[in-house]
């Protein structure tokens, strides 16, 4: 099979934009179009909001947004989707499909819903350490919230294989999405991990969206893109050898070149010779890029090492909170005053008795980004944000870092600037732990609809 | 002369847990070894002072002309966890664009951003 197999990306995650995905449907010649809107938290929030209100649906809050933007273009271009959106209800995200797609006229597609992910029940008996301090993970019970697996593309490769138009699953790791129409296209051997590891590094170049194509990338006076306000998302031009060249939709901003495209292959990886997914061991010591053309990188070399007999599961876990509030200072003495204010608070916390795991007051615009490695500046700024933060086990612990922030109002040093509290000033913190389970004990099912 | 990192190369940072991979790319071939030798896994870390309370790992990745950090215990705790205004460390690659590098001043004209140059930094 020698065709060339064109995939683009709908979506880098959650909050990402919507008019590079319909700009991709309607103008990128596509063969599927994949969304990726799942990152490390969003499962556990979900979970979370699912427990305070009930009505939540469980999948992408923008499903309906970016379904719309797509679909008709989609279906007149015979363009098959792939998405993670169903998050913690994927038969639930491939009913709404339906729906959109019988009010948009489109009756007799396909759609199926990838499950299996979940195994919050199950979590306790199948996984054994945690990877991070190898404490046994049935000591996670008591605060445990959610457990999802990352699947693989070979329940995506099913569904296609049984005729689904658009995939919606739960949780699978990012660059399965991207990989699977690729074996799907190729006939590709789940086992073929050379083959497999190409196919899921194009997928990592895609996983990111804009940030392959000049997103997360310019940097003035040292690199520079055109129109940056017009990031399209990437496509691959895929062969079935595992090769490709990595572009863009002609007219949009940007750019894919050498840079962007190294830039987003080390993105989020460790040891470039062992980059873990569940379908394969990537690695990219060996990739070669060449610019062939404007906005065109070919990448070759890709390839992969077996994969690992074990799935890896996101643990979630009701960890406490965190109560943050900020207030300001400005013109000449803003950061003495800023030190003074903090000294205040630090008296205030130790007076109302502050229970916090963790505490930081950090001075936006001097060292709340950078905090420890920030350089000894010379230059006074003109401006201090003051920035109080902390980690507390119950919420009324974490209310008092809004509550002495007020306190500053009228009874801080001068030229306090202050905001009126509108929202709740402390969160709920979901701890995220890792561990690993046998892939056989996670069987995927899938579930077929249609409009 | 001795010029910061930013004229020589450009940098990404991504996070899995408490761990931020921070990859540095020389912008021309030839800066890469130069890179090698001076940017080292120590220098890296006490460059980040208490920013990386864990171990730093640098990966040599020759056919992207690059250097991968993996920098434990950078993140806080991880994104959820994380009082830090940039939960995702996603900031923080910019941190090591300021580390100084020696290099050959016949290397002035093909340094990026050579109008940004500080009075120091000009040969």
């Amino acid at each position: 099979m020698n065709q060339t197999l064109r995939i683009g990306s709908g979506a880098a995650w959650w909050g990402d934009r919507v008019e590079p995905a319909a700009l991709n449907a309607e103008h990128g010649a596509l063969d599927y179009l994949c969304f990726e809107t799942m990152a490390e938290a969003t499962v556990s929030a979900a979970q979370v909001r699912l427990r305070r209100d009930s009505s939540f649906a469980g999948y992408d809050t923008y499903l309906d947004e970016r379904m719309r933007a797509v679909l008709p273009a989609c279906m007149r271009h015979g363009t098959r989707i792939i998405s993670n959106q169903g998050w913690i209800n994927p038969t639930g995200a491939a009913e709404r499909i339906v729906q959109l797609l019988r009010d948009a006229g489109q009756h007799g597609v396909r759609v199926a819903a990838v499950c299996g992910s979940l195994i919050t029940d199950r979590v306790l008996e199948l996984a054994d350490r945690v990877l991070e301090n190898g404490a046994p993970v049935r000591s996670l019970a008591p605060d445990l919230i959610s457990a999802e697996v990352y699947l693989g593309a070979e329940p995506i490769v099913a569904a296609l294989r049984a005729g689904a138009q658009i995939v919606v699953t739960g949780r699978v790791a990012d660059p399965s999405i991207f990989l699977a129409p690729m074996m799907h296209g190729f006939g590709w051997d789940p086992l073929d991990h050379e083959r497999v590891g190409a196919g899921s590094a194009i997928g990592h170049l895609l996983e990111c969206g804009a940030q392959v194509t000049g997103g997360y990338f310019c940097d003035p006076g040292f690199k520079e893109l055109p129109e940056p306000w017009n990031f399209a998302f990437p496509i691959a031009e895929v062969q079935s050898d595992g090769t490709a060249v990595i572009t863009k939709v002609a007219g949009s901003g940007g750019g894919v070149t050498l840079q962007t495209v190294k830039e987003q292959m080390l993105y989020e990886v460790h040891d470039p010779a062992n980059y873990l997914t569940p379908d394969v061991v990537v690695d990219f010591t060996q990739a070669r890029l060449e610019q062939i053309g404007p906005d065109r990188v070919r990448v070759t070399g890709l390839t992969g090492k077996p994969r690992t007999p074990t799935l890896k599961v996101t643990i979630g876990c009701a960890e406490g909170f965190i109560g943050e509030d900020m207030f300001f200072y400005a013109g000449p003495g803003a950061l003495r005053r800023a030190q003074w204010a903090r000294k205040i608070l630090q008296e205030r916390f130790r007076i109302v008795q502050l229970q916090a795991e963790e505490l930081r007051i950090d001075f936006l615009g001097l060292n709340a980004i950078h905090g420890a490695a920030t350089p000894a500046d010379a230059v006074e700024p003109y401006e201090v944000a003051v920035r109080v933060a902390a980690r507390t086990k119950t919420r009324a612990e974490a209310a008092k870092v809004g509550r002495e922030v007020d306190g500053m109002a009228v009874s801080g040093i001068a030229h306090t600037g202050k905001r009126v509290p509108h929202q709740e000033r402390w969160r709920e913190v979901i701890g995220l732990w890792s561990a690993l389970v046998p892939r056989e004990a996670v069987p995927a099912h899938i579930c077929y609809f249609e409009s | 002369m001795k010029v910061q990192l930013q004229h020589l190369a450009h940098a990404r940072s991504g996070d899995k847990g408490d761990i931020a991979n921070i990859a540095v790319f020389a912008y021309e071939p030839e800066f890469y070894p130069l890179l090698k030798a001076q940017l080292t896994a120590e220098r890296f870390k006490a460059f980040y002072q208490g920013a990386i309370t864990g171990q730093v790992l640098r990966y040599e990745v020759d056919n992207l002309d690059a250097l991968n950090f993996v920098c434990h215990g950078a993140l806080g705790g991880g994104v959820s966890r994380s009082l830090c205004l940039d939960n995702y460390g996603k900031a923080l690659s910019a941190a090591v664009l300021g580390f100084e590098v020696a290099l050959p001043e016949a290397w002035f004209d093909k340094l990026r951003g050579r109008h940004l140059l500080t009075r120091q930094e000009r040969p």
